[in-house]
């Protein structure tokens, strides 16, 4: 699911280990966004509870009382409604401004343990235990669970080992093993040899469901078989992520932890539309709210913009005319500029637009990223217009920021349009709306959200 | 010059109120311009602003915020309405006011602890005390550590 090019991250993979043996941890919350729903409801406790995609749609997150009852991550919502009504599934739209909180409230914790932390998804992050080895580290990894269902409510699974992927194995071995007590340790190879035995190849680190067909025709099926394969062979099967993913299960440390966030290369700001939408204006309305969110993320990382494009498309699985299309605008000079983009955007839109078809999903790319601070104009750009254009977003985003999202916005987005509005899809709203029928309250991020208790 | 109505000053702290608070650090401003004569003398001593999260907040990332709904809490200056501070790092002492979870509900009340025996006391003869016993699905989520409460 998180699946990075490793090949980015190490210079040399046949390189010997570094004097100071690296140790990691990877601490994951334990059906994370269920967990904060579960935090601010404790009725949920013990309780089957799922979260859905956006727009609704499947399931994203997962109790182990939901698994037990036979959902599946991905099992779209109309499939399982009688499981849900069966078994009394308590089921919610994802609501991402309480489980980016959340997160960032479980980093900060984690941030108190070690000098060395990559976070790497909402719910995931690596941690650094090389200056603990004198310690017993399960016994700190115990010690970092409690604090953080402690001062977060999130409970958490831990798995130690000499390099990221067995730390990764590491953690899924200990959410399975219900006597682990959530931490498994893989520094010791006697451990190593009894887990790996039983751990499928496909579920390494890194082996997609391909690359597992690939190894499972080689006879490889266990990660142990994985360990002790001809390293030589694995690289002619996988290319050299799959020679480290072998170097790292034999204990030899390939990949580093990244501690610095590279800024994105690419933003992509897209969503389904709540019901069926038809017409042009309604699709412009949305493209410009979409593009609102890219240039936003596109300010926060201080970058100008080369190139947008913007997509139309329908919904694959119904049986209506399909249409697929998608412009591409050149902007010549970087830009950051909300308006700059929106007009952009929506000429382009216009280009692509066909009448009479049932359009499920916009969005906007934003490509070709450079810092913002090295535009380079040309001879017949306006530099006075850019200046004023900056200072413009930069109140746009200060007032924003104090007042809340799209107090202030470009008139091309609809006055009561709202991508992440509150909770339902409200009469009145415009069709493109995300449906996000059972979104609980923004408990930590609203001040009219606020959790009340007696 | 006319001295200000009672108005003029009242407002722009009125104006602030609807704000969002932020966990910023306010930079002073400096008076001087560097380009003019001395500095002013003042500026050795300029400290920074004073930050109400400092001073209500120990550990942010285990503080949540929760509004009160009941009275049964008002004989400890817990009015409904009020904004809750509430701290999930600090373990309850003997009489801390919590937020607990108690069969599926959450509860705010003065946590009471004696040979072993907890009582959740209510600040309000109208509302009993919930004494702990075997069988309860029991938790103190953190501590109470200030109220907000809104004299307007």
């Amino acid at each position: 699911m998180h699946e990075r090019d490793p090949q980015s991250q190490v210079s040399d993979a046949h390189s010997p280990c570094v004097a100071s043996a690296p140790i990691f941890a990877l601490v994951d919350g334990n059906s994370f966004y269920c967990s904060c729903e579960r935090v601010f409801n404790p009725s949920l406790i013990n309780q089957p509870v799922i979260v859905l995609s956006n727009n609704d749609g499947c399931v994203i997150s997962r109790t182990d009382e939901a698994k037990a009852v036979g959902i599946k991550m991905g099992d779209p919502l109309h499939l399982i409604s009688d499981i849900i009504k069966r078994h009394r599934v308590r089921v919610y739209s994802s609501n991402y401004a309480l489980y980016g909180d959340m997160s960032a409230r479980m980093m900060t914790t984690l941030a108190q343990f070690t000098p060395e932390l990559e976070v790497y998804s909402i719910d995931e992050a690596f941690l650094s235990l090389g200056g603990f080895a004198g310690r017993d580290l399960a016994d700190y990894a115990r010690e970092i669970r409690r604090v953080v269902r402690r001062d977060t409510g999130i409970p958490t699974a831990i798995g130690i080992g000499p390099t990221k992927v067995l730390a990764k194995v590491a953690n899924r071995a200990a959410k399975k093993n219900k006597t682990s007590g959530g931490v498994l340790n893989l520094c010791d190879r006697a451990a190593q040899n009894s887990v790996l035995a039983e751990f499928a190849a496909a579920d390494v680190w890194g082996i997609g469901a391909r690359s597992a067909a690939k190894l499972a025709r080689m006879g490889v099926t266990t990660a142990l078989q994985l360990r002790d394969a001809d390293v030589d062979a694995v690289q002619k099967l996988l290319t050299i992520v799959g020679r480290r993913i072998v170097l790292e299960l034999r204990g030899q440390s390939c990949l580093a932890l990244e501690m610095v966030q590279e800024d994105r290369k690419q933003i992509v700001s897209s969503k389904s539309f709540g019901r069926p939408v038809y017409k042009l204006t309604e699709l412009k309305e949305a493209v410009a709210n979409y593009a609102t969110r890219a240039c936003e993320k596109l300010r926060r990382q201080k970058s100008a913009c080369h190139v947008l494009s913007v997509f139309v498309q329908t919904n694959r699985f119904k049986d209506i005319a399909q249409y697929y299309n998608s412009a591409t605008v050149n902007m010549g000079t970087g830009t950051a500029s909300t308006t700059r983009l929106i007009a952009a955007a929506n000429g382009a839109l216009e280009t692509i637009f066909r009448d009479g078809i049932e359009y499920k999903k916009t969005g906007v790319i934003l490509s070709d990223l450079r810092p913002a601070s090295a535009i380079e104009f040309s001879l017949f750009d306006d530099q006075h217009k850019h200046a004023q254009d900056t200072k413009a977003m930069n109140v746009m985003d200060a007032i924003n920021a104090r007042m809340g999202r799209d107090t202030l916005k470009v008139g091309a987005c609809g006055a009561n349009a709202n991508v992440n509005a509150s909770g339902a899809v409200k009469i009145g709203a415009p069709a493109w709306t995300m449906k996000a029928a059972m979104r609980t309250p923004c408990y930590t991020t609203r001040w009219q959200d606020l959790l009340k208790v007696g | 010059m006319p001295s200000k109505s009672r108005n003029d000053i009242v407002a722009p702290a009125r104006a602030a109120k609807s704000r969002a608070v932020k966990t910023n650090v306010h930079l002073p401003f400096f008076g001087c311009s560097v380009s003019c004569g001395f500095p002013s003398p003042a500026d050795d001593y300029i400290e920074k602003k004073l930050d109400l999260n400092e001073y209500l907040i120990d550990k942010p990332a285990a503080t949540f915020f929760v509004r009160v709904s009941g009275d049964s809490m008002i004989g400890a200056g817990i009015h409904p309405d009020d904004l809750l501070i509430v701290d999930r790092s600090k373990e309850p002492k003997n009489k801390s006011i919590v937020l607990a979870i108690v069969n599926g509900d959450f509860t705010v009340k003065r946590y009471t602890s004696r040979g072993g025996k907890i009582i959740l006391k209510a600040e309000n003869p109208a509302h009993a005390d919930i004494a702990i016993v075997d069988g309860m699905q029991f938790e103190v989520v953190g501590v109470c550590t200030n109220v907000i409460h809104n004299l307007k």
